[in-house]
């Protein structure tokens, strides 16, 4: 690509969100004809400066200019007429219609108010040609796969003119073949004089295909390189990504005792087309252990957390102790004695439009102080829930607000409270801290390190690298569904642990 | 911060009592009527003694629907079959009843369960379907009305079941007199109050009881609620949708015993078949809570019994119809409104409170 036109330039764009800013001057320029990938951890602000690129969202601050002329996006429709097509990473296809249909929906050829199938069928096979994206255009697309779906709505955007695709985590749902034929397209694009941006956090993957890279960290752009005419590793981005803040060091104090609270065997959870989200994995944790899950969002954290509730179907065994829970209800195992901070904790955790002592009950309605027998016991349940706003620092004013009137992180300290109320024998937390301030994240560390003193075995999972490692006895990193490195908080770093949790190499 | 509440949940009502009421005042300015005669004859007429104990007979069989239909709400579960349970718990009911010849309690004991049972196994239909097939309860329900429609119209006009009751009418049985609970005559001492009535009043309580005093009942409000949240909190959706719904069907199954049991001793082919979707409406009204859904009842009943008094005025009396439908549209309006506002409201309240007390601090 000799010529160095500017198919995209992004110039000082600004997005602030209520009590958030998302993007803060970001800077950067697509070169014509190019893959240009755009790294970033998750939350970093790469969709939103997406969005703002496609006019579904607008900048408060900064120009967008295609192909060298500043333009004012206000719409989807208006990114579209300048040339920009997006390809979701969720597929939006309507399943009972064939590939053509789905491919001229919503702007489909007429000739005297009828649909024109037989120009459309030969403009989408001259670009399927052109392309390199051989689909059959007549097949229904609920019998295709993941990767004909994504063809499909690669075909669907050029077919609407577009000259710069925008792909979102394009790769997040494919095998690794899919990959493969995946970047064989792109590099076909390309040839075409195309230009692509393609979003990413798997940092081997955009090595292998991206002309030019660009980092953001925390919502502005830190630096671009070129892969082609710079020695780059996985290792360099990563330390980009994550930056190079040192982890607040924790004094960890060996609590770990002989005996095995959850023991996990050969777990797989499998999603609805049979990929396995979670890919047979085994793990042990004794009491009185903290054992961290690292690992980038989605690669089958949750499912994980939901499994050993027995809230997802899951194949393998779990031991509670010495008890064989694999196939017992979730309010057996919360019986037993296992408390769970979900990571959803609007949609898991609460019931939004009740007041707090109701909350209090939720998950441990069986036991008391809640419930004495089949009778529920609001006195006892309110008691306890003045005692968990005080020991947690909840802030409200009365236990009779419903939960949407907290502010998130005082929901989140109400939930841990909740959660290590009890006397729990384990606990299983997803970011246990997200969205606390800073006072109350180190209170509700003392709170989990204090019950680990007195024998509670803890599985945690956090975007928070620090936490885990501070928190930490064990760390395992998680990569599609996979344990694939094992680290110790005593001496790794975040760098280190964000260059394993991107599948670029093996922490120490 | 409780009274506020109580105040809110009185406000959408009245709003929706106002407006309907104002509504059809135009309604009537329209079609040329006098709105004071209209609405002083109907009060006047309303308030007599023997529409007050029509009144309550009547709104006795829109509680026990409406209860029905909340049980379901309560989890989202929309039970629109009180018909379908409700005609056939009270045909079985009547069946059983006309076969005994025991002391009353023990009769009655007997046909309450029948039509508790049968009410229930009908609703079960539409359970199961949900849970093992994945169809909506909202279309098995409905179908099912219609079946257990044509079911009984065949067991009553084919089967020895039915017999020639009276003027052509044919019917099951009559129900011996000690099958029967009539009622007692305490406002009005030709028109009884259904001792029904006073069953009633028991099942509300008891109906309160059950969902906020019970794990069952939290499990089905904390469902209602937020499905996921319920489910991360270990309550088995599958059983919690066959529990409620052979509950709503128990309750619907008992629907048309006050009118079986204080009126006609048989089922006819004259029965009422619709006092289900009455029930919906006034679940709707009574926002599933029985204290609101027996003054819903009421007030349902009175626009019923006294609508009889617009004819007398010149008036047609699909007013009274009107005027429930534009109270049922205006209330279930004005509740959506008022609780949005009260979200609204108490985020900003604490808010406030915590800046406060931040400051004091």
């Amino acid at each position: 690509m000799a010529q160095n036109v500017l198919a995209v330039e992004l110039a000082g764009i600004w997005k602030r969100f209520p009590g958030v800013i998302a993007n803060s001057d970001i800077n950067l320029k697509v070169t014509a004809g190019t893959v240009h990938a755009i790294v970033g951890e998750n939350g970093a602000g790469k969709s939103t400066l997406m969005k703002i690129l496609y006019g579904m969202q607008k900048a408060d601050e900064g120009t967008i200019s295609i192909n060298g002329s500043e333009l004012i996006f206000s719409s989807p429709s208006d990114a579209i007429d300048a040339g920009i097509g997006m390809v979701h990473q969720h597929f939006m296809l309507a399943d009972n219609f064939t590939v053509l249909e789905n491919i001229v929906l919503g702007s489909e050829p007429k000739s005297g108010g009828k649909l024109d199938f037989a120009k459309a069928r030969q403009q989408i096979s001259d670009i399927a040609a052109e392309n390199g994206l051989a689909v059959d255009p007549d097949i229904l697309v609920s019998e295709l796969g993941v990767g004909d779906r994504q063809r499909i709505e690669i075909l669907k955007v050029l077919y609407r003119g577009a000259k710069i695709l925008i792909l979102d985590e394009p790769t997040a749902v494919l095998v690794p073949h899919e990959v493969d034929e995946l970047f064989n397209t792109l590099r076909d694009l390309k040839k075409e004089g195309l230009t692509v941006i393609f979003i990413s956090h798997k940092l081997d993957e955009v090595l292998s295909i991206a002309d030019e890279i660009t980092v953001i960290r925390q919502g502005t752009t830190v630096g671009s390189v070129n892969p082609h005419t710079q020695q780059v590793s996985a290792r360099d981005l990563a330390e980009m990504m994550v930056g190079n803040e040192l982890p607040t060091p924790q004094s960890v104090g060996d609590t770990i005792r002989d005996e095995v609270v959850l023991k996990v065997e050969n777990l797989s959870v499998f999603a609805k087309g049979g990929k396995a989200i979670v890919d047979d994995i085994s793990f042990q944790i004794r009491a009185g252990e903290i054992l961290g899950i690292a690992g980038v969002e989605g690669n089958g954290q949750a499912e994980i957390l939901d499994a050993l509730m027995g809230i997802e179907a899951a194949t393998g065994t779990v031991h509670f102790k010495t008890e064989d829970i694999s196939k017992k209800s979730t309010r057996h195992r919360r019986e037993l004695g296992i408390g769970f901070i979900p990571e959803d904790r609007q949609r898991q955790a609460l019931l939004m439009e009740a007041p707090l002592w109701e909350n209090r009950m939720l998950g441990h309605q069986t036991r008391e102080p809640n419930s004495k027998g089949f009778l529920l016991n609001p006195r006892g349940a309110k008691a306890d829930t003045k005692r968990i706003v005080k020991e947690y620092d909840v802030r409200t004013p009365s236990i009779d607000v419903l939960a949407s009137a907290l502010s998130g992180g005082n929901q989140q300290k109400l939930i841990v409270g909740r959660e290590m109320s009890g006397d729990p024998k384990l606990l299983i937390a997803a970011h246990p801290t997200r969205g606390v301030d800073v006072g109350a994240q180190a209170a509700i560390w003392d709170h989990i390190r204090n019950a680990r003193q007195a024998g509670l075995a803890v599985l945690l999972v956090s975007a928070d690298l620090d936490e885990l490692i501070g928190l930490s006895d064990t760390l395992k990193v998680l990569l599609r569904g996979k344990f694939v490195a094992d680290a110790d908080p005593a001496t790794v770093t975040p760098q280190e642990l964000g260059t394993a949790m991107t599948g670029a190499g093996k922490a120490a | 911060m409780n009274l506020r509440r109580i105040g809110t949940s009185l406000l959408a009502p009245a709003i929706g009592l106002f407006i309907s009421l104002a509504a059809t005042a135009v309604i009537l300015i329209v079609i040329g009527a006098s709105v004071s005669t209209v609405f002083s004859s109907m009060w006047n007429y309303g308030t007599s003694p023997r529409a007050m104990s029509l009144m309550l007979n009547l709104a006795t069989t829109y509680f026990l629907s409406a209860l029905a239909v909340s049980i379901g709400f309560k989890m989202n579960l929309f039970n629109i079959g009180v018909n379908g349970q409700y005609v056939l718990g009270a045909l079985a009911g009547a069946v059983v009843a006309s076969n005994l010849t025991l002391p009353t309690i023990a009769s009655l004991t007997i046909t309450l369960l029948v039509a508790m049972v049968v009410g229930a196994a009908w609703a079960g239909i539409a359970a199961w379907l949900k849970v093992a097939r994945g169809v909506s309860e909202v279309i098995s329900t409905i179908m099912l009305n219609f079946i257990a429609i044509g079911i009984i119209s065949y067991i009553i006009v084919r089967t020895s079941v039915g017999t020639e009751t009276s003027l052509n009418v044919r019917g099951t049985k009559l129900i011996p007199e000690s099958g029967m609970l009539r009622g007692v005559a305490l406002l009005d001492p030709g028109t009884p109050i259904y001792g029904f009535f006073f069953i009633s009043i028991v099942i509300g309580i008891a109906y309160w009881f059950l969902l906020n005093r019970t794990r069952f009942g939290f499990d089905l409000r904390a469902t209602g609620k937020s499905a996921t949240a319920a489910r991360t909190s270990g309550v088995q959706s599958n059983r919690m949708i066959i529990v409620t719904m052979l509950l709503s069907g128990a309750v619907a199954g008992l629907v048309g015993l006050p009118y079986l049991l204080g009126e006609t001793g048989t089922y006819s082919l004259q029965f009422p078949t619709d006092w289900g979707f009455t029930g919906i409406a006034i679940a709707l009204l009574g926002r599933n809570n029985p204290l609101g859904i027996a003054l819903g009842a009421i007030l349902w009943a009175f626009l019923d019994i006294s609508s009889g008094q617009l004819i007398l005025e010149g008036v047609p009396r699909e007013i009274s119809t009107i005027m429930q439908g534009l109270i049922v549209i205006v209330v279930v309006i004005s509740y959506e409104i008022v609780r949005r506002n009260q979200v609204k409201s108490e985020q900003t309240s604490v808010a406030k409170a915590l800046t406060k007390q931040e400051a004091k601090v």
